[in-house]
């Protein structure tokens, strides 16, 4: 399996092909609704982002409280579509990478070929087990957000699939469209 | 008549918030099983495969399930001859508070749907209170995630629309849904009532056990019948392509108006959790 490490280059991403299973290293950034929110207004203020996204990884999550001796509570991806409004303004701020769940729209399809950025779907759910692939937890800004502050996460082999690679190819259809042929 | 304190409903209610997040009930646990060991599509059994994996680790490392610890549905059936002594409502909410803030559940509720600050206690519940017969006080808890919940639809159909309105409507909910709710999914139906019934039956059709089947036999069949429907729309685990869909689809029905066909759709995953405790 392929291991790749966070942030990514364009050559990174350019390289998955959707439906390929990686495994995922390195540095990502959690945020969800709210917290893209925040980053739209100020992006249209005119104001730096509290992270330089170029090359970076989003992870669409919130976790649960931090246990005593652990890094992370139970951590799973959130519905990545409610994020699809907000999500061109931030590929062409250099965002490369999305972790998520679900299918994408169109206009963030078209986004991710024109800037080279991939969308990964982790398994939705599965948040005990994916827990153990987080090694350190560092909330970065608006902690008034709770769940949904922007966190820094130090991952360890998080296990992926490339759900929408940077040709546009969709692991949703393709997987569905293959299930059915077989099962015919 | 018998007297229940508030206290103890507050302990209740904390215990079953806490339970709930982290064992996935019995008749769940055994279809996911059930269905990584049928599943024909490679891909997909291997994602059946991890979900298993985590329900074990959940249940063995007292974790919760899934970090959407949900908003918490609480359902109360009270005893006519039972006396609550104290405010039933604020006992819950405080049982709320105490699961989610002392068992590091996540809290997901914000005070107000346009200003959206957090409650930062997850308070407070959604209460379906019903008064029965007897001394007895049946408390559920069934913590629902918005991922599946923001799939949840509601149509009032025709009568003209029939049998076959319903299963249409019930398989484009699922088509629109997707990969969205966290599929296998598990679909609770709800027919007939008025617009409000309808939506809580659906609600209360997610905790029907999955073994179970309705006991009037036409409607039996037509579960049975939607569930293969859904199990043929090759939507699979994670949306990724598969057999397994749906875990189980249960439907609830009740009186309705001539003029009127209500059916609800609610969308569950397949970290259908509720658990209970009589009083």
């Amino acid at each position: 399996m392929k291991k790749l490490t966070a942030p990514l280059s364009r050559e990174d991403a350019l390289s998955l092909r959707a439906g390929e299973h990686i495994l995922l290293s390195g540095t990502v950034y959690t945020a969800r609704d709210a917290a893209h929110l925040r980053m739209l207004s100020l992006i249209a203020e005119g104001k730096p982002l509290p992270v330089d996204l170029e090359g970076q990884v989003i992870y669409y999550a919130g976790p649960t409280p931090t246990p005593e001796g652990r890094p992370v509570g139970s951590i799973g991806p959130t519905t990545s579509v409610r994020m699809d409004s907000t999500t061109p303004t931030l590929l062409e701020k250099g965002l490369r990478g999305m972790i998520g769940k679900g299918e994408r729209g169109q206009a963030v399809i078209d986004a991710m070929k024109q800037h080279g950025a991939v969308y990964f779907a982790a398994i939705g759910g599965a948040a005990a087990l994916m827990a153990s692939c987080v090694t350190d937890l560092q909330v970065i800004c608006w902690d008034d957000l709770g769940p949904e502050s922007v966190k820094r996460l130090t991952l360890h082999e998080l296990p992926l699939i490339v759900a929408i690679d940077a040709q546009g190819n969709d692991a949703f259809a393709m997987g569905q469209a293959e299930y059915l042929t077989t099962a015919e | 008549m018998r007297e229940i304190s508030a206290a103890l409903i507050t302990e209740t209610v904390a215990r079953l918030c806490v339970e709930a997040n982290r064992n996935l009930p019995e008749d769940v646990c055994a279809a996911l099983h059930q269905a990584a060991s049928s599943e024909p599509f490679v891909p997909a059994r291997d994602i059946l495969d991890i979900l298993v994996r985590n329900e074990g680790i959940a249940r063995r490392e007292n974790m919760p399930i899934c970090q959407d610890t949900g908003m918490a549905i609480v359902f109360a059936d009270v005893g006519q001859e039972v006396h609550i002594v104290g405010d039933f409502e604020a006992a819950v909410h405080e049982g709320v508070r105490r699961g989610y803030v002392d068992g590091l559940l996540r809290k997901s509720v914000v005070a107000d749907p346009l200003r959206r600050v957090n409650t930062g206690d997850n308070t407070p519940a959604i209460i379906h209170t019903r008064l029965v017969p007897g001394d007895k006080v049946t408390l559920t808890v069934a913590p629902k995630g918005f991922g599946s919940e923001n799939m949840s639809r509601l149509a009032m159909l025709t009568p003209a629309a029939g049998v076959e309105g319903v299963k249409a409507f019930v398989l484009e909910t699922v088509r629109l849904a997707g990969a969205n709710p966290c599929p296998p999914m598990v679909l609770g139906v709800g027919i007939g009532g008025d617009f409000e019934q309808v939506a809580e039956m659906a609600k209360r059709a997610l905790m029907v056990p999955l073994n179970e089947s309705n006991p009037d036999p036409s409607y039996a069949d037509l579960e049975q019948e939607l569930l293969a429907a859904v199990n043929q729309t090759g939507i699979g685990p994670q949306g990724l392509g598969g057999k397994t869909t749906c875990l189980g689809l249960h439907i609830l029905q009740k009186p309705t108006h001539i003029a009127g066909l209500p059916v609800a759709v609610n969308v569950s995953c397949h970290v259908t959790r509720h658990a209970t405790e009589v009083l």
